[in-house]
């Protein structure tokens, strides 16, 4: 029988635990366990044997650390190879007559993803795919990822596995205390990619023994719809002479498990500390009990790298804002591959209380499928809201739902065949809800009944691909009712029917029903409340619109979906009429500054100087708030730092205060030709050195003072410097450094930009630096903070020009 | 000799403002830095995880050389520091990738609060450290030597290397190593700590 046909009807039985036992046998610390595959393979087929006789259906291999950032090729073959054949000189000499498999195992890399750690994506799924490749080549009967306490990760692993062998995977988290991996996702989240992306089984293993488990395992066994897992520790490691001992008994521990067995708990075994004595000991408490079915939860759902957002009664607001469509700042923004400002974007929605963050940056010459992979990954470095990735280039969409770290929602398909075929494969390969235009080769059926059909033929196509219906959202497209006054009555109709006889969420963006008429946000709120009323499970919403958010509140509070109205009480002065209060009151304290807006800059006021520039921008020109109110203000914070009266917070609270002024300004201004930028300044971490404060600081200040900087990051390749230099011919390179590791490659950066570079100046700063050191590695000038950066750069400028 | 991995975690550590605001560079502290490291911490808070995993180390110094029996250093400074020692202790730190989190998110949005995060950072995985020796004093009734991490004086980064190999650190406590031996989480501390009677 095969594991998959296996695993349906009955209760597996994983090994327990390897390391402690090797240790037991002399393993040395700092020694690989991986390499007694090949120096003590008798031990190691030893142990797999205890286990089958134990009970174990199913016994993982010594491969846990068994990857190529440990090992060379040739020596990650040879392990693999061996730690199998172990396996399967067990799996023979057994006397077990329970059904035996080897599972391949898989174990962290050890090294934490980007970008919180150093390594790639693509790296790591790259790392995983040999080990996946040896284990098929050598005859595993599954693969077992485990252990694993990053989802992005996990991830990589599972996309691993799946791309490189037809296995069956099951995959297992290390859970920590608080109910969550270590990079924090819950269980739910972790349910949402799993099965998504096609795991046979998922559950918890290592960290913790059974009872802290418990809650863990009780979870996912309320969210999933494959097996679960629970392979936990003998509890905690005590110290006893010396030695190390676990605080649970093989008793204890197989109580403890067999409690969830019963709840529904499918594939147990035991990870460290666990013997053959506790897998006995578990086999026999459970081998009498039924397996529980499992059953087909019907979840509708999307995840981040730490929580599950669900589909159900409460609806679920989509922001809008990151779409260049309409916003002339945002298409600016695009086009000046200004990031941050697409990053700002998902950081205010997300304040105003989104649940999920709508991403499109598609425009005519842009290169879409490299900029949607840079910024997916960016705006989750900044937001743990689950994005819905909006684009209609198929390679775009790959390339995010490959690179985002959860269970994407995926705007959209269509009932056109085309799209079908394109976008489902993409949706069962990586997971995912997708939205569902009900359109098709004929366009948009007119009646609810014409989107209705096509809704059908779509769910129909889908399961033929393997995607069930609850990874489905329909959106029946909401039309302007200018145009056609009897549009939103279609929309709201198929709504209805889909939502109560298809059982199926919907969506739908809902300001395209106002377009063309004055006093659009009217009409899309009392639309909203139809829509909501009428059965929409979630909206692609403009949050900062005051009218969206009031029916959203009141829609939940008149609807039992808000407990005792808390959320309608905290948020109602969100859409409710501000009070003019404020204003007056700093009209008195004002005096001492020569404008409101200069001590706004100068206190550090980052709200407030966005909003009185804002007012001011109705009577004075952009460059004489610039040039009157912002600039002598920074002197003065500027001075003061270098007078050392003012500290390095409050400098920069005034420059973000600024900066918060300029973006006003430059929204006015965008559309308009007025490009004033005093000089290009190309600034950069070096390679091998992940620190970017310091570098942020500079270059938050030098825009402040009106210079065009293009920061190239963190970790950044001399080579990659050179190119922009030389092809934006920038008059000056900032480098920055922190480790002392790290300064090397500041002076190999240096080196090659005077060969390529020779018009340049060089400014380097960092923690580690000092004068003479920027001397001898040849930088041109050493700055000691980031005033002193400006200054130079002013200097430097002004003689280029 | 013991050759057991312990773990350790710990709940809650007090914060010092005063020491979080030396580490941002602020002699002292106006309204605007005290409501905005306020707000700092607030926003972290809940999101920190203090912990720690550690071992006894066998320990012998021979001349300059630090043998540990499983790897040895090379260090006059570590060798002087250990010197005498009764027991060594090798632990790992870490205050989890929250604050990594934090940190990358402001220094794109608000670098003022990103320098805060920093600060805050440094002293939370100080705090920990202290926290950590001064409950093995307690539990060896013994004092402990200042910690000694690789990177100080003449021992080398590169002693990372060992010091990961016989802690594991990445299955115990998430942490890990990169490429050019830095740390991530990077807040975090590898140390040596001599114990004395």
């Amino acid at each position: 029988m095969n594991f998959r046909e296996y695993l349906k009807n009955n209760i597996v039985y994983l090994d327990g635990g390897m390391g402690t036992l090797l240790q037991a046998e002399g393993l040395k610390p700092g020694e690989h366990p991986e390499s007694w595959n090949i120096t003590h393979p008798d031990i190691i087929t030893a142990i797999h044997k205890a286990y089958f006789e134990a009970g174990s259906n199913v016994v993982c291999t010594n491969t846990f650390g068994a990857n190529c950032l440990k090992f060379s090729c040739d020596e990650l073959e040879e392990i693999i190879k061996a730690a199998i054949a172990n396996a399967k000189t067990a799996k023979e000499c057994s006397v077990s007559n329970s059904e035996k498999f080897i599972a391949l195992d898989i174990g962290p890399s050890g090294k934490l993803l980007k970008p919180l750690g150093d390594l790639d994506f693509e790296d790591a799924v790259g790392v995983f795919a040999k080990t996946v490749k040896l284990g098929v080549k050598y005859g595993a009967d599954l693969i077992i990822i485990e252990t694993m306490n990053d989802s992005y990760e996990t991830k990589a692993a599972l996309l691993a596995a799946k791309e490189n062998s037809d296995l069956p995977v099951i995959v297992s988290n290390a859970y920590g205390e608080d109910g969550k991996l270590m990079t924090g996702a819950t269980p739910a989240a972790m349910v949402a990619i799993l099965e998504g992306m096609g795991a046979d089984a998922l559950g918890a293993n290592c960290s913790l023994g059974p009872k802290q488990l418990r809650g863990v395992a009780e979870e996912l066994l309320k969210k999933a719809s494959v097996p679960v897992i629970l392979k936990p520790n003998a509890g905690l490691p005590k110290s006893v002479d010396g030695k190390t001992v676990f605080d649970i008994t093989a008793d204890e521990f197989a109580d403890e498990v067999a409690e969830l067995v019963k709840k529904g708990v499918r594939v147990v075994g035991g990870c460290c500390g666990t013997t053959p004595e506790y897998i006995s000991s578990l086999y026999n408490k459970t081998s009498d009990l039924a397996p529980v079915p499992i059953e087909n939860k019907n979840i509708t759902v999307v995840s981040s790298y730490t929580h599950a957002v669900e589909f159900g009664e409460s609806p679920i607001l989509i922001g809008e804002r990151i779409n260049p469509t309409g916003k002339k700042r945002f298409k600016q923004a695009l086009l000046e591959n200004d990031i941050d400002y697409i990053l700002s974007e998902g950081v205010n929605q997300q304040e105003k209380g989104v649940h999920i963050l709508d991403v499109n940056v598609g425009l005519p010459d842009i290169d879409e499928v490299q900029l949607l992979k840079t910024t997916i990954p960016e705006l989750q470095a900044v937001t743990n809201l689950p994005l819905q990735i909006d684009t209609s280039n198929i390679a775009a969409m790959e390339a995010s739902l490959r690179r985002y770290n959860g269970k994407a929602m995926i705007n959209s398909v269509n009932g056109k065949k085309e799209s079908m075929e394109t976008v489902f494969p993409l949706v069962k390969k990586y997971g995912g809800l997708v939205v569902a235009l009900t359109l098709d080769e004929n366009g948009i059926p007119e009646t609810a009944e014409g989107r209705v059909k096509i809704a059908e033929n779509i769910l129909k196509v889908a399961s033929e691909y393997g995607i069930p219906k609850k990874d489905i959202i329909f959106d029946t497209l909401a039309m302007t009712i200018s145009a056609d006054n009897k549009a939103a009555l279609a929309t709201l109709s198929s709504l209805k029917t889909i939502k109560k006889e298809l059982g199926c969420h919907t969506s739908l963006g809902v300001s395209n029903v106002s377009f063309g008429l004055p006093n659009r946000d009217a009409i899309n709120g009392t639309f909203f409340a139809l829509a909501l009323e009428n059965g929409l499970s979630a909206a692609i919403i403009n949050p900062y619109s005051a009218e969206i958010l009031k029916t959203y509140y009141t829609y939940k509070a008149l609807k039992g979906l808000d407990q005792n109205c808390a959320e309608y009480i905290a948020t109602a002065d969100l859409f409710g009429i501000s009070s003019p209060a404020t204003a007056a009151e700093t009209k008195k304290t004002a005096e001492e500054y020569s404008s409101e807006l200069q001590r706004a800059v100068i206190k550090g006021f980052k709200e407030k100087a966005g909003e009185l520039t804002k007012a001011l921008l109705s009577s004075t020109a952009p460059l004489d708030i610039v040039n009157n109110e912002i600039i002598p203000a920074l002197n003065i914070v500027g001075s003061g730092f270098e007078n050392k009266t003012v500290y390095l917070p409050q400098l920069l609270m005034s420059a973000e205060a600024a900066k918060s002024a300029f973006e006003v300004i430059k929204a006015f201004m965008s559309g308009k030709e007025n490009n004033e930028a005093k000089g290009i300044i190309v600034i950069a971490t070096v390679h091998g050195d992940i620190h970017d404060i310091g570098k942020n600081i500079v270059k938050l200040l030098l825009e402040n003072y009106g210079f065009d900087v293009i920061d190239l990051g963190k970790d950044v390749l001399p080579q990659k410097i050179v190119e922009t230099v030389v092809e934006l011919h920038a008059p000056l390179a900032g480098l920055s450094a922190l480790m002392t590791t790290t300064v090397p490659a500041m002076e190999e950066t240096i080196k090659l930009l005077r060969e390529n570079a020779p018009w340049c100046k060089i400014v380097v700063g960092g923690a580690v630096l000092t004068k003479e050191y920027a001397d001898k590695i040849g930088a041109d000038k050493y700055a000691k903070d980031a005033m002193e950066g400006v200054r130079y750069a002013e200097m430097i400028v002004k003689e280029s020009q | 000799m013991n050759s057991v991995i312990l773990n350790k975690t710990y709940k809650e550590l007090p914060f010092c403002e005063k020491e979080i605001l030396r580490y941002a560079g602020c002699k002292e502290a106006d309204e605007e830095i005290s409501t905005l490291l306020k707000e700092c911490i607030n926003e972290l808070k809940d999101k920190l995880t203090y912990k720690i995993c550690y071992r006894e180390l066998p320990f012998k110094a021979n001349g300059n050389i630090c043998d540990f029996e499983y790897f040895s250093l090379y260090s006059e400074k570590l060798s002087l520091n250990l010197k005498n020692s009764k027991k060594v202790i090798l632990f790992a730190a870490t205050v989890g990738v929250e604050i990594d989190r934090l940190i990358g998110k402001y220094g794109k949005l608000s670098p003022a609060k990103a320098l805060f995060f920093q600060a805050i950072g440094a002293e939370r995985i100080e705090a920990l450290c202290d926290a950590f020796c001064a409950d093995i004093e307690k539990e060896y009734t013994m004092k402990t030597k200042p910690r000694f991490s690789p990177g100080y004086g003449d021992l080398p980064l590169s002693a990372q290397k060992d010091v990961f190999d016989v802690l594991s650190p990445e299955r115990r406590i998430g942490l890990t190593l990169n490429s050019s031996l830095l740390m991530s989480p990077t807040k975090s501390v590898t140390a040596f700590v001599g114990l004395n009677g």
